[in-house]
């Protein structure tokens, strides 16, 4: 296991490095400071949380094109562009590509990047660990798209339904690659909420208790908790849909009595709560831009955070409502209902908060803001027709139509995709040392909005009117032409609003106004150091008094701690997360083609996993290792 | 593993993971900890589900063989016995280690593996002779679910082997003084283990003989 960083009393002018050449089984530890190496073999929390974003931004891109070409398919009745199996392919991964390998990565990219910062921490607890998480993550997101060109990708939806993706009704590999995959994808996101969890328990600054916390570390917390106590629950019924498949297990065949039906309960027993896996960060993100483009504290801040772990709480209770139409009987039913109905209390009760925060505030509306507002405004709505899904009555009209497309892409797109787009503006200077161009931001985000909402709110008239998700064609008297058409446009608007926001991020890298380290007049730890800040964070840890303490440091006069003639221990960077996550991905790769021919792909199965037990091993004899820093040497020598 | 790379970790500048001055823990409690407990209720969840698999498919196979006409008692219980017995090596060695007896502490390690290493071996012969009897995966819904569930924890029990048997080799190359807290958290995990199997053997074993020759 990796340790974090510490500090270590030394006398100043001690050899700035600790024997770091020591071999491990690769021969000596990666050493350089820069490169594609030092990118590959990093530890530093904000590396690994820029390619996360990277990574995530890639697959959005990815995700969206498979969106256009849906649409494309859908523009006018009876087309033929997408047809069948083909259109099947597109939508499924669509949903899990967006999903898992774009918002959920992208959250990861904040929680890694500002959590640490935020707390006041030099790194996470565990820097492999943390690494480990992202080349797991890598290899499965490669592996589940390799299956475009290795005979088909997934074709049973996101939500993977058995018996549709069951052995008796769904031949080939395309399922095989979607279960592994996510597998792969599960073992990342639970070591990443492990470090998370136990980087925000233990490695806050002294003084900074729970209720100290910036409100983006404790959704960041709520939501990891989550992870850990939701992925289980997919992981076992993706490994007994993976016995079926591979082993001939009965767990969802009816023809031996099993019930197809538990898939359903134990995918969403996941499923919901990672809705608000994929909800809670965006909120805590916006919790941060509101009160700093107010010039106000977040008003409640004991409420919001209690409503985010009510949340959390109640998004186990709930997961059936997404099964109303299942037969599941009325008691049932009607108990989901009341909790549905329930758990919209404390997100209305955050959404107040949030109009408080900004009520009577000096507001600047530059586009991090614009883009906290626009959360505010399309989150309700897509929290209204959450609420009227509760109405089991109506949710029976509603089931399997584009009123619920329209919905969760008000949540999740209007939703998080906003609050994420907001903490990218908001925390490109921390991150690059440049602001966002304003111009091309303002033109960026109203091309969002409007692309946006064009694009999805057609979709609650269709669905009304009756057309149902995932089919690939319409006939042209149903009266759906117009807004099919209208809604295609639309979603490539939407799409070149995406393409502004790339451009701007590119242009003002390298052209932007250069930060300075506050350039918000911000309220928490990150804005107290260099934009982008020093490998070390921190050059002493604060002591933090307040609530957003930097804030109340401006304000008091209080400076932030300057470098004690304390060294600094980094530890060192590591083969080895990348060895496992290759591993995992040979292993992983192998063992889909069990089926075909047990001998070769059982034998490359365990050359993976003899792969990943090296990985293991190498990591463990290594140690932390690592290099002492002296910080008034290093300032600002890392990008 | 090489014993070249064994004595890596060796030096100690200023990284020790444990309880020295410059660990940062705003707990108190060590990081390594806190990552071991969040896990185990991680895992909770994990067997959570394949128990409740195993609840609510049971009686629901449509043709035998049934639990009732293959489990045998007493064999699992002797091999129960040993795996809770282990957990209690388990406990003598991270007391061992605590005091840095490394000559007890590698006597109690060792013979927590074997014991483990020996349900596993009950297990190996559980799963051929119910495999001769006619029960495989894929018979009925009793054998997807009995070789799942009780397969994944046979996993569990291996992988805590290998682990406990790597600190064992270990400990006769590498310095133990700093690691106490690495064996504890491989305790958690094995105690964890221990304590999932008797929750396993009351709903697949002794629920099933309830009223049975009674």
């Amino acid at each position: 296991m990796a340790t974090h960083t510490d500090v270590v009393t030394t006398p100043a002018h001690a050899p700035a490095a600790l024997p770091v050449g020591e071999p491990g089984i690769l021969g000596p530890r990666p050493t350089s400071p820069t490169g594609v190496w030092d990118w590959l073999t990093t530890i530093d929390h904000k590396k690994i949380g820029i390619m996360y974003g990277l990574f995530a931004l890639a697959f959005i891109v990815l995700g969206g094109i498979e969106a256009l070409l849906i649409r494309v398919q859908l523009a006018i009745p009876n087309n033929n562009f997408l047809v069948g199996d083909i259109y099947n392919q597109m939508f499924t991964m669509h949903g899990t590509t967006m999903i898992f390998l774009g918002v959920m990565p992208l959250t990861a990219a904040f929680f890694n990047y500002v959590v640490p910062l935020q707390i006041g921490a030099r790194d996470v607890a565990f820097p492999r660990l943390n690494a480990f998480s992202l080349w797991v993550f890598v290899a499965g997101a490669v592996l589940i798209n390799l299956s475009w060109f290795l005979g088909g990708a997934p074709n049973g939806a996101w939500v993977g339904y058995a018996p549709i993706t069951s052995p008796q009704f769904n031949v080939g590999h395309n399922s095989d690659f979607w279960i592994m995959g996510l597998l792969v994808l599960g073992v990342a996101s639970v070591a990443a909420s492990l470090n998370f969890f136990t980087t925000i328990i233990n490695m806050r600054a002294p003084g900074m208790s729970l209720m100290r916390m910036p409100v983006f570390v404790w959704m960041t917390l709520i939501t990891n908790v989550l992870i850990l106590l939701a992925f289980p629950p997919i992981t076992i019924a993706l490994v007994q849909l993976l016995m079926d498949r591979t082993f001939g297990a009965n767990f969802f065949n009816y023809a031996k009595g099993g019930m197809p039906i538990m898939w359903q309960h134990w995918f969403w027993v996941f499923g919901h709560p990672e809705v608000y896996i994929l909800i809670l960060p965006p909120m805590g993100i916006v919790s941060e831009i509101l009160p700093t483009f107010s010039r106000k504290p977040l008003y409640g801040y004991p409420l919001i955070v209690f409503s985010g772990a009510f949340i959390g709480f109640m998004g186990f209770a709930v997961w059936s409502h997404h099964m109303f139409t299942a037969g599941m009987g009325v008691v049932a039913v009607l108990a989901f209902s009341i909790t549905t109905s329930i758990i919209a209390v404390p997100t209305g009760v955050k959404i107040f908060n949030w109009l408080g925060t900004i009520w009577g505030g000096n507001l600047r509306t530059e586009t991090p803001m614009l883009y906290a507002l626009s959360f505010i405004a399309m989150f309700s709505i897509g929290g209204f027709s959450g609420i009227m899904h509760s109405a089991a009555a109506a949710d029976y009209q509603q089931h399997d139509t584009y009123f619920i497309v329209a919905h969760f892409h008000y949540v999740l797109i209007g939703g998080a995709i906003s609050g994420l787009l907001a903490g990218l503006s908001y925390w490109f200077p921390k991150i690059t040392g440049r602001i966002l161009n304003e111009k091309l931001g303002l033109a960026a985000f109203w091309t969002f909005f409007v692309g946006f909402n064009a694009t999805f709110f057609p979709m609650h008239i269709l669905g009304l009117n009756g057309m149902p998700r995932r089919i690939y064609n319409y006939e042209a008297n149903m009266g759906f032409n117009f807004w099919n058409m209208f809604v295609t446009i639309s979603a490539f608007i939407l799409a070149f609003s995406f393409l502004l926001f790339f451009i701007n991020m590119a242009y003002s890298f390298f052209k932007g106004k250069v930060a300075g380290n506050d350039p918000w007049d911000g309220r928490t730890l990150e804005w107290a150091i260099s934009s982008p800040p020093p490998v070390y964070n921190f050059e002493a840890i604060p002591e933090v008094t307040h609530l957003d303490d930097f804030w109340h440091k401006k304000q008091t006069g209080q400076p932030m701690p300057t470098a004690n003639g304390q060294l600094i221990h980094m530890p060192g960077a590591s083969y080895y997360p990348l060895v496992i996550g290759f591993g995992m991905f040979v292993m992983s790769l192998a063992s889909i083609y069990l089926t075909d021919n047990m001998l070769a792909a059982g034998t490359g199965a365990v050359v993976g996993f003899l792969i990943l037990l090296f990985g293991i091993y190498g990591w463990a004899l290594e140690g932390p290792g690592g290099e002492m820093l002296d910080p008034t040497k290093e300032r600002g020598a890392y990008n | 593993m090489s014993t070249a790379s064994a004595v890596v970790d060796q030096h100690h500048g200023g990284h020790d993971d444990h309880h020295g001055h410059e660990e940062h823990s705003f707990t108190g409690i060590p990081s390594k900890k806190i990552l071991m407990w969040a896990f185990l209720s991680s895992d909770c969840m994990f067997f959570g589900t394949l128990i409740s698999t195993y609840i609510i498919y049971h009686g629901k196979s449509l043709v035998g063989p049934y639990p009732l006409e293959i489990l045998s008692i007493p064999v699992t219980t002797v091999s129960s016995f040993v795996l809770l017995a282990s957990s209690l090596l388990m406990a003598l060695s991270v007391a061992a280690v605590n005091r840095q007896d490394l000559a007890k502490f590698r006597l109690w390690i060792f013979m927590t593996c074997l014991f483990g290493i020996i349900f596993l071996g009950f297990q190996s012969f559980e799963f051929t002779e119910f495999y001769h009897k006619g029960l495989t995966m894929s018979t009925n819904l009793f054998g997807s679910t009995f070789y799942t569930m009780t397969g994944t924890h046979g996993v569990h029990v291996a992988l805590g082997v290998l682990w406990l048997m790597s600190w064992f080799i270990y400990s006769f190359f590498g310095d133990m003084r700093d690691k106490a807290i690495d064996i504890e958290v491989a305790g958690l995990y094995w105690h964890f283990v221990d304590i999932v199997w008797i929750v396993i053997f009351t709903v697949i074993y002794l629920i099933e003989f309830v009223g049975v020759g009674a």
